[in-house]
């Protein structure tokens, strides 16, 4: 089985069968992750580069253990220490990381597209770690994962993600993941922090908290970007985690099995009560360990598959 | 005086009640008959299947000099504009140093009379240094041979200078030339706010940025007197206003580029963040290019221009929020109009003649837009019939930025008479 792009650059174009390759390809990965020697020397002479241009420690730091335990050479280029800061163009940067023989650049990106621009420049395979406001596709990817792995199937799960839905990459991949497989999305938060278009995927659209988790199977929280206020789009970080932010109480209006996510770094008291944070219906560690699964799989179906 | 006779084209000109296979007789500069079997000419040039009418004026264009030579520059955007099909273009001020005096007014006219292709007539800045804070020396710019004013590339965010500027430039019978955007709803958007923005996380200019400043633009030219003419009309609501103010008497004029009239914000997703589909204002969502392709339709739109901007490669082969806003136009502007509007029933070819020709020199206030004896011989020719694909290794601009690489066509320009001396014929530009 093989991917159908040579890049990961968002899910709104990745077809299902994709989704689902990666998603089940995750599942024997999880395997690899539990042994007492956690290296396969799949992707053994393989060369993975990181590109940063927003820091990261998390995403990164995923990225290269899943490509350390695959065998593959990592790179890492973090914007403070390179040529990046000296004004060469995301092009000449690429290109000449690619002239040194590299065949993936993973790159994080404070513009939306840059990676889809990058892909069409570039020989060597692109994975978007999170382009602007865009998408976040192994996000969206290993939350699939996660909720699968507790709930058995996607279809028809109701999933609210609460929070700053206009700027998340990581609501968009997984609005587009999740109505790929047949969960009913809500979203919710301040209405100057949620595009009412949303609509048009058939995504339930509320600016009040609870009504979109009443009921809810899994409950996703975005991180709050706090210097969302200085430009006036909420009044004040006390008012959000008074109004919109998630805690036991709100938390109680969801299904009772409900599953607690989010994306981190997490902003406690803020956007999530920290008490809840760390309950055992959090899955929020379980999906940093799942980050690297869901990155295994797709290292090896894009630069291991044609050998499997 | 050396004689030209232009036989047997389809000559069109509403304006001056022409239109059929008809000879065209030129001396010097000027037409001396339009008429049947004309005899005459120490040349003679066939036109027969070829539309001839008066030449057509761009009122809006950016010829980058003096400051941004790499871009374009006088004497090659003037050659796009003849082998464009282009007799006369409006430069607009938003050079290096701004033209907001005299002295590069007259700079940028002497360029443009040593190049000697197109007409060029320069625009002089609203404010000195296109700042929106002082009025820039107007009565002298214009006897220096400006035919408006404009800030175009910003708004003039002071309601006071845009009344000042009103007010002070209508005896000088000067249109102001307004780029509507409000800097406080535009922010730093890159494209239109609407659903493709929200699904694609770029940061969106609402439609509202641009309406609410002609609705204020109006209401001053209400106020002044002034004669006001909004630059590239992009949203319903600023044709439903603007229809409504010169209904009361208002004087007012609009322009419309082909890119606003034939792409939507859908362009930048499905050419996935293209920087090529990146212009000031934004290419809308498909129910305002619904609302401009009628107003069109219906006469409420004065002219189609270019808003021609050039930019070098590496301003666009960038990050999509740091890729300059604009696109190329004036040697994609003629086909576009031919194939997608005339030729999909949008326009006819008399009402194209007006929005090109008759009334960007109305509004402008300069000779030509007729094609009649005693008239300037400026003539834009079309082949209607010819196909074409348009590819930018082909312009004759510096640059190459159009969102239209690709589209087949069918309609071109053909020839180019500017002021009786043939520019371009058969397609092919003169020698000079
Ligand atoms: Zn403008």
């Amino acid at each position: 089985m093989r991917l159908a792009a040579r890049h990961i650059l968002d899910l709104e174009s990745m077809p299902v069968e994709d989704v689902r390759l990666i998603l089940d390809t995750a599942d024997s990965m999880q395997e690899i992750l539990s042994r007492e020697i956690k290296k396969v020397p799949t992707l053994r002479g393989k060369s993975v580069c990181t590109l940063f241009y927003e820091a990261s420690t998390r995403t990164r730091t995923s990225f290269e253990m899943a490509a350390k335990y695959m065998s593959a050479d990592t790179t890492s280029i973090a914007t403070a220490t390179s040529a990046i800061q000296k004004g060469e163009t995301l092009l000449d940067t690429a290109r000449t990381i690619e002239a040194m023989g590299v065949d993936m650049l993973i790159m994080r990106h404070p513009v939306s597209g840059s990676c889809h621009f990058l892909s069409r420049h570039v020989s060597a395979s692109v994975i978007n770690a999170g382009d602007g406001m865009h998408e976040h596709p192994t996000q969206g990817l290993l939350d699939l994962f996660t909720m699968e792995q507790h709930k058995g199937s996607i279809a028809g799960l109701k999933v609210a993600i609460i929070g700053d839905i206009l700027h998340s990459r990581v609501a968009r991949s997984n609005i587009w993941g999740l109505v790929k497989l047949g969960a009913e999305v809500r979203v919710a938060g301040p209405a100057t922090l949620v595009p009412p278009e949303l609509e048009h995927l058939g995504v339930k659209v509320y600016h009040r908290v609870e009504p979109a988790i009443t009921g809810a199977d899994v409950v996703n929280v975005l991180r709050l970007q706090l210097e969302r206020q200085q430009r006036g789009l909420f009044p004040s970080a006390r008012e959000y985690a008074r109004y919109f932010g998630v805690n036991r109480a709100r938390l109680g209006l969801a299904g009772t099995d409900v599953l607690l996510m989010h994306p981190g770094p997490m902003n406690r008291g803020v956007e999530i009560g920290s008490d809840i944070a760390d309950a055992p219906f959090s899955a929020i560690r379980q999906q940093v360990t799942n980050g690297v699964a869901v990155r295994m799989a797709i290292l090896y179906l894009l630069l291991g598959g044609a050998e499997a | 005086m050396s004689q030209l006779l232009i036989k047997g084209g389809h000559v069109l000109d509403p304006a001056a009640g022409v239109d059929g296979i008809l000879d065209v007789l030129v001396a010097g500069e000027r037409v001396v008959a339009v008429g049947e079997n004309l005899d005459g000419g120490d040349r003679v040039l066939e036109a027969r299947g070829k539309l001839v009418l008066p030449g057509f004026i761009d009122m809006h264009v950016h010829l980058r000099e003096p400051g941004f030579e790499y871009k374009e520059d006088v004497a090659s955007g003037g050659r796009a504009a003849v082998r464009g099909g282009f007799t006369a273009i409006c430069c607009m001020p938003n050079t290096q140093p701004v033209m907001d005096n005299r002295t590069v007014v007259e700079f940028v006219r002497g360029q443009a009379a040593r190049a000697g292709w197109a007409r060029v007539y320069p625009v002089g800045a609203i404010s000195k240094g296109l700042k929106g804070e002082e009025l820039a020396e107007i009565a002298d710019m214009r006897s220096a041979g400006i035919v408006g004013l404009s800030d175009d590339g910003k708004p003039v965010a002071s309601t006071e200078l845009m009344r000042l500027a009103l007010q002070y430039a209508a005896p000088f019978d000067l249109p102001v030339i307004s780029h509507a955007e409000d800097p406080t709803l535009s922010q730093d958007g890159v494209m239109h706010r609407g659903r493709v923005s929200s699904l694609l996380g770029l940061k969106g200019v609402p439609a509202e940025a641009e309406s609410v400043m002609v609705a204020r633009d109006l209401l001053l030219a209400g106020l002044t007197g002034g004669s006001l003419h909004i630059a590239h009309v992009s949203t319903a609501q600023s044709v439903e206003l603007i229809a409504f103010y010169r209904s009361r008497g208002v004087r007012v004029t609009c322009e419309v580029t082909p890119h606003h009239l034939l792409l939507s914000d859908q362009a930048v997703r499905d050419t996935w963040y293209d920087t090529c589909t990146k212009v000031n204002p934004p290419l809308r969502s498909p129910d305002h290019v619904d609302a401009l392709r009628r107003a069109l339709r219906e006469g409420l739109i004065d002219a189609i221009v270019t808003d021609h901007a050039p930019h070098h490669q590496d301003e666009k082969l960038v990050e999509y929020d740091y890729a300059q806003f604009g696109m190329v136009g004036l040697e994609t502007a003629v086909s576009l109009v031919a194939g997608e509007l005339v030729g999909k029933g949008v326009l006819d070819w008399p009402q194209v003649v007006a929005l090109m020709s008759t009334h960007p020199a109305r509004i402008l206030g300069v000779e030509g837009g007729r094609l009649e004896a005693g008239g300037l011989a400026d003539f834009t020719v079309i082949d209607p019939g010819q196909k074409v694909t348009v590819d930018p290794k082909d312009f004759v601009s510096k640059s190459r930025n159009t969102p239209f690489a690709g589209w087949q066509l069918t309609g071109a320009p053909w020839g180019t008479v500017v002021g009786g001396q043939v520019m371009m014929w058969e397609g092919t530009l003169t020698a000079r």
